[in-house]
């Protein structure tokens, strides 16, 4: 294809997405739009598979069997998103094992988030409350972005996602309505994740290289700095109904602006943790890696399996 | 050196008097291993009543490019569509 041909397709392209047209896995995209959204799907769908390893540490100590039938329920919902997105990255050209080369080596990124530890149960609560509510409103626009496969798994995980959110929010209730030492434990944990929940919104927008890419293929349809305001501005309230305090000193409502004006974020912290220095950085991957190693041999006992029924089968056809 | 997993389509059905639709895909050791995760993958909430497996690789898929040639005939046969028939408005029931 010469380039004038190559220019003339782009063109064509992008009046498809202006016009909200879907792109499907066979139609023609540039090379920078499959790259692009190999890399955000991919990274969606490590966030998903990574993010059941801090929950994953309270399922055997939840202490009830109601809040560990949830915990369980939710932790499997997360392995399903995991994998809806994988399928969707998948129909890019990219097989599922390099997909997790990429996840092991390091050289994909996963939500910064997923770094920081789960000391207490309220953690759960906070979690389900803060971090699923940050994914929430980063996720439902993403129901419209242009590439259809992303845009219908992501139908599917926003559908499944408030239910999270809200049995997080449950926990820091009952939290907040037990005893003193409790409602401690609540504080204590939106003490720990509210930052780090500002902060997985992603960098500000001055700072954000891919936005205005991605803002045109629909990729994204708010900026962060967006995402973030309206992600405090729906919890700040929910703060007080809970009878907790949002640590940050600087957190006012601004009636002309119709939102909150909030303190600086700590972005130092935030690239620590992307680089790999965070609190669990090393755990989570190590977690990972030990799950995709020791399970090899049932993987392979399986295509083992499949084969001999296959030869067994031929076997009496014959 | 690990052979990987195929990938298999996943078709779900939601109802009976509804069509299986596709769903989504997923890898799996053999048909009945595909079967088992379709359900876990894509049923948890009651999503279906009847799923069908079929291997990716043993679907043939049309070519967007032969789009035009495929599809566009059928945009100038209009005589197909009954609104193509001038009847005078005194005929009822046609």
């Amino acid at each position: 294809m010469s380039e004038k041909d190559i220019k003339n397709l782009e063109a064509i392209f992008e009046e498809r997405i202006a016009q909200d047209q879907k792109i499907e896995a066979k139609d023609w995209m540039p090379e920078k739009y499959r790259k692009t959204h190999i890399r955000q799907i991919s990274q969606h769908a490590h966030s998903e598979i990574i993010g059941m390893l801090p929950e994953g540490n309270w399922i055997t100590r939840a202490p009830s069997l109601r809040r560990k039938a949830a915990l369980l329920a939710k932790v499997q919902d997360e392995a399903g998103h995991g994998l809806y997105l994988y399928g969707a990255c998948e129909t890019l050209g990219i097989s599922r094992d390099e997909l997790y080369d990429q996840l092991h080596s390091g050289k994909a990124k996963y939500s910064s988030i997923f770094n920081y530890p789960t000391i207490t149960w309220a953690d759960i609560g906070a979690i389900g409350w803060l971090v699923d509510g940050a994914a929430i409103i980063n996720q439902v626009p993403l129901c419209n972005t242009s590439y259809g496969p992303y845009a219908r798994a992501m139908v599917r995980v926003c559908k499944e996602e408030s239910f999270h959110q809200r049995q997080g929010f449950e926990i820091m209730l009952t939290l907040c309505r037990g005893t003193e030492e409790q409602k401690a434990m609540a504080q204590d944990a939106l003490n720990r994740w509210w930052w780090p929940s500002l902060m997985m919104l992603g960098p500000t927008d001055d700072k954000s290289v891919h936005t205005e890419q991605s803002m045109k293929w629909k990729l994204k349809r708010k900026t962060n700095d967006e995402l973030r305001q309206q992600f405090i501005d729906q919890t700040v309230p929910q703060a007080e109904l809970l009878g907790i305090t949002v640590p940050d000193k600087d957190l006012k409502w601004n009636k002309e602006r119709g939102s909150y004006d909030f303190g600086p974020i700590d972005w130092d912290e935030f690239w620590q943790v992307v680089k790999g220095h965070g609190p669990c950085n090393k755990e989570r991957m190590n977690a990972r890696v030990s799950a995709w190693n020791e399970g090899e041999w049932v993987r392979d006992a399986a295509v083992a399996y499949a084969q001999k029924q296959e030869d067994k089968k031929m076997a009496t056809a014959s | 050196m690990t052979k990987n997993w195929p990938l298999w389509e996943v078709f779900v059905r939601s109802k009976n008097g509804l069509e299986h639709r596709h769903f989504g895909s997923l890898h799996a050791a053999d048909a009945a291993m595909a079967l088992e995760n379709a359900r876990d993958v894509y049923t948890r909430r009651n999503e279906g009543v009847s799923i069908w497996v079929v291997e990716s690789k043993d679907i043939t898929a049309s070519n967007p490019e032969h789009n035009g040639e495929l599809f566009e005939p059928a945009q100038d046969k209009v005589y197909r569509h009954p609104t193509f028939y001038d009847l005078p408005d005194e005929v009822k029931h046609m």
